[in-house]
């Protein structure tokens, strides 16, 4: 297992970040933000990401996909992550392509896989319940009523929830509140009769919805796997965008950095540049230190996602282990970022906000660093 | 089958017949070897190892065979190591010539230097110490100012080194000394390598917080060395100096890798997890239950897998896997570390962390307290903390330098 791009990789990324650079850099997310657009997303160059073949690299070629391994999609968001690119690379791709895979039928692969890859089907996934990252806590419940299921409950932070086709809805059938049995997958059109969806306007300008479910009516025939067996599936696929996740916020805090150090090499104060005071150079080093180690849990964990001899408990723990350490050192340098660039940084104008922004979404979404310490303790027997 | 499949067929083999079985166990500190001629083997068995190993270069296994060296390619290297880790075999031989006098002198010394040498370094026959600071030159080393003078055939060395590690136990030291005192500081320095046996050498142990001395302080009165024992050119020193550094941080760096091998020299002990010992002392089953020392273990633990991944891929990226500009932040980060491990165990072990001595105390808590306060030279030694941020500033950011000015 390398921690090195080989060069396959190499070509990815820089096609990758060619991409980005031109047709999603910050200005665009600024435009979308500022003219509340609808989609919330550019979809024009999501079609294009679809033709680079960015939707299918990790899912079989059975069903349109290329089976690149999860490492090509990881090298993608690092690149997106530069950018803060806005795509559904995240909900459709990671959490709601993967889940497919990994719990549907052949016959729900089939009718949903080729069309998600070719960018016509868009799909979200309602999980979270409360304002905290909680995969267990599920009190959306499923009652079975002959062919059919009645949902009722809440969901919230659902991403991309107000713009996808259709819902992948985590709700719970049996068990007590935190049992990892009883839980079920249920897919939904998003214009599901007693399901109400609420765009969320997020600091971060992404997509994301509220819902209420209000006995919502669905055939047993669109239950993704077994009635209360999904967990063991729905914990790998978590995993799996945690660590794609990782890999974007591994692009922002690069590209925050890099930022950081152009501007201490060109603001002058006192007749000097301010890269030249000690007590501005040790934080810089600092930064530099913990992103080296954010690039190797990274790259280890990617690598571990691919890695079929590893066992699940390891995956789990080197999944929680980089969305830590990520969404810690993406605190420290979106900080740094608005405070090094002092005045100016406070500004809109500027587009360093946008990654402080952008970095306390990333580091709650799937999981804070609190909760994963809590998980990767668990996983280590202590 | 590949050559490398040979290899490590072959080198299995002759661990099997050759590696006692003694050897074949966790490394205790009082059996280390460091070799030189004052070397002390406590068991005998370390005694057979080492010539065994030494016979076949395996002490130094990337150098050159034709100065006894192992004459390995890194693959086969990776190989052995590999091999030597199934079996948990000791390491023959732990010596400062080996981690950082002999790669410099390699790359810059005589053929008549290296024939001299480095056969003794492989073999464990010299004992190498390290005389770089000096009572007014720490960070800012360039300023040192022990005096070499050429007087015919021989320069005079007059001075004093300080933190000279086990300066009364070494054979031989090199050393900085300055040769010239009328140019910028830099500029002046010479590489020198000298008998301790020599007349005019003296030295003193500093006994420290943790109680214990392994450094010294090292006095030199018209000490006489021959004039063929100056490395490379002169007051062109500065250059090897900083080399040699690198590989000292690589070493230093490696301190804060999760098992805690390479400081006690592949020392281990029931102390190694943490987390192990937090719940033990705690008597807790399954989860520890201070929830603060918990999260605090589980970043740690984080780190340190981060770190040693970071270790990998910088020995990925470095194609020859020297020393490069990233030796700085591995010898940073390994050292905070190493530090953090042990506030970490002094949290686990409770008031048992707290004893200096005697009753009450077993021996592996009583090592904790003392190799705790020992942690707290990592980041002094080999480069304060501070100068590594320096550098990382500077060479690898790009960072406008300050301090240049003063340099002058």
């Amino acid at each position: 297992m390398s921690l090195v791009l080989n060069e396959d990789q190499q070509m990815l990324q820089q096609a990758a970040r060619n991409f980005c650079q031109k047709h999603t850099p910050i200005s665009q997310l600024r435009q979308l933000r500022d003219s509340r657009d609808e989609h919330g997303f550019d979809r024009q160059a999501y079609q294009q990401m679809v033709e680079l073949g960015w939707t299918g690299m990790s899912l079989p070629e059975a069903y349109g996909g290329f089976e690149f391994g999860h490492s090509g999609l990881a090298v993608v968001l690092e690149e997106t992550g530069r950018t803060l690119t806005c795509s559904p690379l995240i909900a459709s791709v990671l959490l709601g392509g993967n889940l497919i895979y990994a719990l549907g039928n052949e016959a729900q692969k089939q009718a949903l896989l080729p069309g998600l890859i070719a960018g016509d089907l868009l799909l979200a996934l309602a999980i979270d319940e409360t304002p905290f990252h909680n995969p267990t806590r599920i009190q959306t419940r499923a009652e079975r009523q002959g062919d059919h299921y009645l949902l009722n409950g809440r969901k919230t932070l659902v991403l991309d929830g107000h713009v996808a086709d259709k819902l992948l809805i985590v709700a719970r059938s049996s068990g007590s509140d935190d049992s990892v049995e009883g839980l079920s997958v249920f897919l939904l059109d998003r214009n599901s009769p007693g399901l109400e969806v609420t765009r969320q306007w997020m600091v971060d300008s992404r997509n994301s919805a509220s819902m209420v479910l209000d006995d919502v009516k669905v055939s047993a025939e669109d239950l993704l796997g077994s009635e209360g067996q999904a967990w063991q599936s729905l914990e790998q696929v978590l995993d799996i965008a945690r660590v794609g996740l990782a890999a974007e916020m591994l692009g922002s805090i690069q590209e925050s950095f890099a930022r950081i150090v152009d501007y201490l090499n060109q603001r002058q104060q006192f007749g000097v540049l301010i890269g030249s005071f000690q007590g501005l150079q040790h934080r810089a080093a600092v930064m530099y230190s913990e992103i080296e180690l954010c690039t190797s849990i990274v790259r280890a964990a990617v690598a571990a996602l691919d890695n079929r001899e590893l066992a699940a408990q390891q995956v789990a723990a080197l999944a929680s282990a980089a969305k830590a350490k990520l969404s810690e050192v993406a605190e420290l340098v979106s900080n740094e970022g608005v405070q090094m660039h002092g005045g100016i940084g406070m500004t809109d104008e500027f587009d360093i906000g946008f990654f402080i922004k952008r970095a306390r979404v990333a580091q709650q979404f799937l999981g804070d660093a609190a909760f994963h310490r809590d998980r990767y303790a668990s996983l280590n027997n202590f | 089958m590949t050559n490398l499949q040979e290899f490590r067929e072959s080198t299995r083999q002759w661990l099997e017949e050759n590696c006692p079985q003694s050897m074949r166990t966790t490394m205790v500190a009082d059996e280390i070897v460091w070799g030189g001629r004052k070397a002390e083997f406590k068991n005998p068995d370390s005694k057979l190892w080492l010539e065994r190993m030494a016979e076949k270069g395996w002490t130094c296994p990337t150098w050159p065979a034709e100065y006894g060296g192992g004459g390995l390619s890194k693959d086969e290297a990776i190989v052995l190591q590999q091999e030597l880790d199934r079996i948990n075999a000791r390491p023959a031989l732990t010596s400062f010539g080996i981690s950082m006098l002999g790669p410099v002198l390699l790359e810059y010394g005589s053929h008549e230097q290296k024939a001299e040498h480095i056969p003794k370094i492989v073999r464990g026959e010299i004992r190498w110490c390290q005389g770089y600071s000096e009572p007014g030159a720490g960070s800012d080393l360039a300023s040192l100012s022990t005096r070499a003078e050429l007087q015919g055939e021989n320069y005079l060395i007059n001075g004093s080194k300080v933190w000279t590690s086990y300066a009364d136990k070494a054979d031989w030291i090199f050393c900085l000394v300055r040769t010239d005192f009328e140019v910028p500081k830099h500029a002046g320095i010479s590489f020198i390598l000298f008998d301790m046996a020599s007349e005019g050498v003296s030295t003193r142990p500093i006994q420290l917080i943790s109680g214990a001395s392994p450094f010294c302080e090292t006095f030199f009165d018209n000490v006489k060395v021959p004039a063929g024992n100056l490395v490379g050119e002169v007051n062109d020193g500065w250059s090897i100096a900083k080399r040699l550094l690198q590989h000292e941080r690589t070493m230093i760096s490696s301190f804060g890798l999760a098992s805690g091998q390479g400081d006690r020299g592949g020392v281990t002990s029931t102390m190694d997890s943490v987390e192990g010992a937090a719940m033990h002392y705690r008597g807790d089953k399954g989860k520890l239950s201070d929830p603060v020392l918990r999260d605090d273990i589980a970043r740690f633990k984080i780190d340190s897998e981060a770190f040693a991944h970071t270790s990998r891929r910088s020995v990925e990226e470095t194609k020859q896997g020297g020393p490069n500009a990233t030796s700085s932040m591995l010898k940073y980060y390994g050292c905070e570390l190493n530090k953090r491990r042990y506030e970490l165990l002094l949290r686990s072990l409770g008031s048992q962390s707290l004893g200096w001595e005697g009753e009450g105390f077993a021996d592996e808590e009583l090592q904790v307290t003392r190799e705790w306060l020992r942690s707290k030279a990592n980041s002094i030694e080999g480069g304060t903390l501070e100068v590594q941020l320096n550098i990382i500033a500077k060479r690898v950011l790009g960072l406008p330098d300050l301090l240049s000015l003063s340099k002058k």
